[in-house]
């Protein structure tokens, strides 16, 4: 019998998500897989292949709907990767989906070469990314894909942070005559408030503020938002919030903006602090001699602590408390 | 289609291109690229239905070189083919050329970069799977090394490709048995190959690969329907000159002056023994 799972958010995190009407939507995988399959039956050439990885990635109904679409390889990540390449040379637009801990891991070389190097139009979907899977330990988290894929040329990478950024992100995927990387998670997620169109090298602006900005990507996005109403509940401090589903190409503008206007900038990320987004902004900004208070919240180069999403979200201060705590020190300390 | 007599001569004029240009550039693959050489003239000149014309034709057949080292003969018979001046071939390795060591697309005629070996056979897998799905007649071909075949995907992609039954998928295994270390039997052996390839359902025939004559039966039709086909070819090392030949230090090997006037020399008198057919 396994633990009950925690909840994502604390009662005051829910109460302040509240008094900003935000609603709860539905997993980002769930998004995804709906999203995906509506594509499909306006365009046959869209395919997907799996790697004993239909169920994981909610893509039970489309296999019933689309059997002529699905590719099955199997428990083999490398040889998933090689075929996506191969189908999508010979013309098929490809979401290869896989669990992010193995998609890019096992299979780094396939995307390096045959995908991005090749420049074959494959999509690979990241799904369980992060420590989604956190219970199941090290060999199920993928803490670094951001870092791997930073540094392949000609793949972007994109954390979609709720359902709207994830729907828009698959069009954009399947849109694109160029490889990308999809990362989802599995937990239930806050819809955002809007905040302009989603587009390949955009960050989405969700709160205006000059005092701190948060500048977070993917599942983290909304425990910076919440953080930001808490400093300025308690505290009157108005914080900028940054939604950067692109990690690559990465808005600089948007970046050095918030660095330029605001003493201090926090950047939030479900992956290691090394070769994450938070290096990226911090290449940025000191590159163009901009040099706020700053801080890379994430999960630290140690063994990764245990339990659920929720769980290590706390444990590494990745939550509303956390973030708006970590804001004060760096403003105020 | 070309005689046997006419592309005997074109293997040895591809392997003194082969020389040539790795002389140029001061670096190569040399043993490799001679074993595959009668190969890829077969490949070119009588059984891939591809040409500068339709080098986008979404219904060409496809090659995609696995064992990417062996990239000057696939660069010397593209050359000869018309996808690209062989004048080009004066920059190869060069700074800013794009015939670097091992395939790219850059070059035409080129279909996917490789090098890193055990990519080939998955990325050909999804080809022909990609072919079957829109009942497209092309073919898919690729060529792998026997050492190469110690690399575990080529093993996950060979079960796909049985699995999906895709007869329009051909691998050619050009068995030399050296790799950079020495024999393949003793750095890691990939013995018995038809065997292997028999349980993971393809269907499997073995030819001597200098043999233009049984490399075109071999390749002409796939092998048999409903099953990819292995055709497993015993080759030679540095084939065509003698002191190359079956000796593991020409895996990349430049000649010395002297050596490569003896190669030269080697096959100008293989070439003046081969008479032009008569018309």
């Amino acid at each position: 019998m396994s633990a009950p799972a925690a909840s994502m958010h604390s009662e005051a995190a829910q109460r302040t998500a509240a008094g900003l009407g935000l609603k709860m939507g539905r997993p980002n995988l769930e998004e995804f897989a709906d999203t995906l399959l509506a594509l499909a039956q306006a365009d046959r050439q869209i395919v997907a292949v799996t790697s004993d990885s239909r169920g994981s990635g909610k893509l039970g109904p489309f296999g019933q709907a689309l059997p002529a679409q699905i590719v099955e390889v199997g428990i083999a990540e490398q040889n998933l990767v090689g075929v996506a390449a191969g189908l999508a040379s010979v013309g098929k637009t490809v979401f290869a989906v896989s669990p992010a801990c193995f998609l890019t891991a096992r299979s780094f070389e396939q995307i390096k070469n045959d995908v991005a190097y090749s420049d074959n139009p494959v999509t690979l979907v990241g799904i369980s990314a992060g420590v989604s899977y956190g219970a199941l330990g090290t060999t199920h988290h993928s803490l670094h894909d951001f870092a791997a894929l930073r540094a392949v040329h000609n793949i972007a990478i994109v954390a979609p942070a709720d359902n709207a950024e994830a729907r828009a992100a698959v069009r954009a995927a399947a849109a694109a005559r160029h490889p990308v990387y999809l990362r989802f998670g599995k937990a239930a997620l806050y819809d955002l408030p809007a905040a302009g169109p989603f587009a390949l090298g955009r960050a989405r602006m969700l709160r205006a503020g000059a005092d701190g900005a948060f500048i977070a990507t993917g599942e983290t996005v909304i425990h910076a938002l919440l953080a930001a109403a808490c400093l300025e509940q308690q505290a009157g401090l108005q914080c900028r919030v940054l939604s950067v589903p692109s990690v690559k190409p990465l808005d600089r503008a948007a970046i050095l903006g918030a660095g330029r206007d605001c003493r201090a900038v926090i950047t939030v990320e479900e992956h290691m602090v090394n070769g994450g987004l938070g290096e990226a902004c911090a290449g940025v900004l000191a590159q163009a001699g901009v040099a706020p208070r700053f801080k890379i919240a994430g999960i630290p180069d140690e063994y990764t602590a245990t339990g659920s999403q929720a769980d290590i979200f706390r444990h590494y201060g990745l939550t509303m408390e956390g973030l708006a705590r970590a804001m004060r020190a760096l403003l105020l300390g | 289609m070309p005689t046997d007599q006419q592309l005997a001569r074109k293997s040895l004029r591809y392997r003194r291109d082969i020389l040539r240009w790795i002389k140029h550039a001061g670096a190569g693959h040399t043993g490799g690229s001679l074993s595959c050489t009668d190969i890829l003239n077969v490949l070119y000149n009588r059984i891939l239905r591809v040409s500068p014309a339709t080098a986008s034709d979404p219904g060409r057949d496809r090659y995609v070189q696995s064992k990417g080292h062996s990239v000057e003969a696939l660069f010397v018979v593209l050359a000869d083919r018309g996808f690209f001046p062989e004048s080009e071939l004066a920059s190869l390795c060069g700074y800013g050329s794009h015939f670097v060591g091992h395939p790219t697309r850059k070059v035409p005629g080129i279909e996917q970069n490789t090098g890193a070996l055990g990519h080939g056979l998955p990325i050909s897998t999804g080809m022909a799977l990609g072919g079957k799905m829109d009942q497209a007649g092309f073919r898919v071909f690729t060529l792998l090394g026997d050492g190469e075949l110690a690399e575990g995907s080529n093993w996950e992609a060979a079960m796909a490709a049985s699995h999906y039954r895709l007869d329009n998928l051909t691998a050619i295994i050009d068995r030399n048995t050296l790799q950079i270390t020495g024999r393949t039997r003793d750095v890691m052996s990939t013995e018995p190959l038809e065997e292997k390839f028999a349980a993971f359902g393809w269907a499997v025939r073995t030819v001597d690969g200098h043999d233009l004559a049984a490399l075109t039966a071999a390749l002409s039709a796939p092998l048999e329907a409903g099953r990819p086909g292995a055709v497993i070819a015993n080759t030679v090392k540095g084939r065509g000159v003698s002191f190359m030949e079956d000796v593991g230090r020409w895996h990349h090997g430049v000649p010395s002056d002297e050596e490569y006037a003896r190669a030269l020399a080697e096959l100008d008198a293989a070439l003046a023994q081969l008479p032009e057919a008569t018309a």
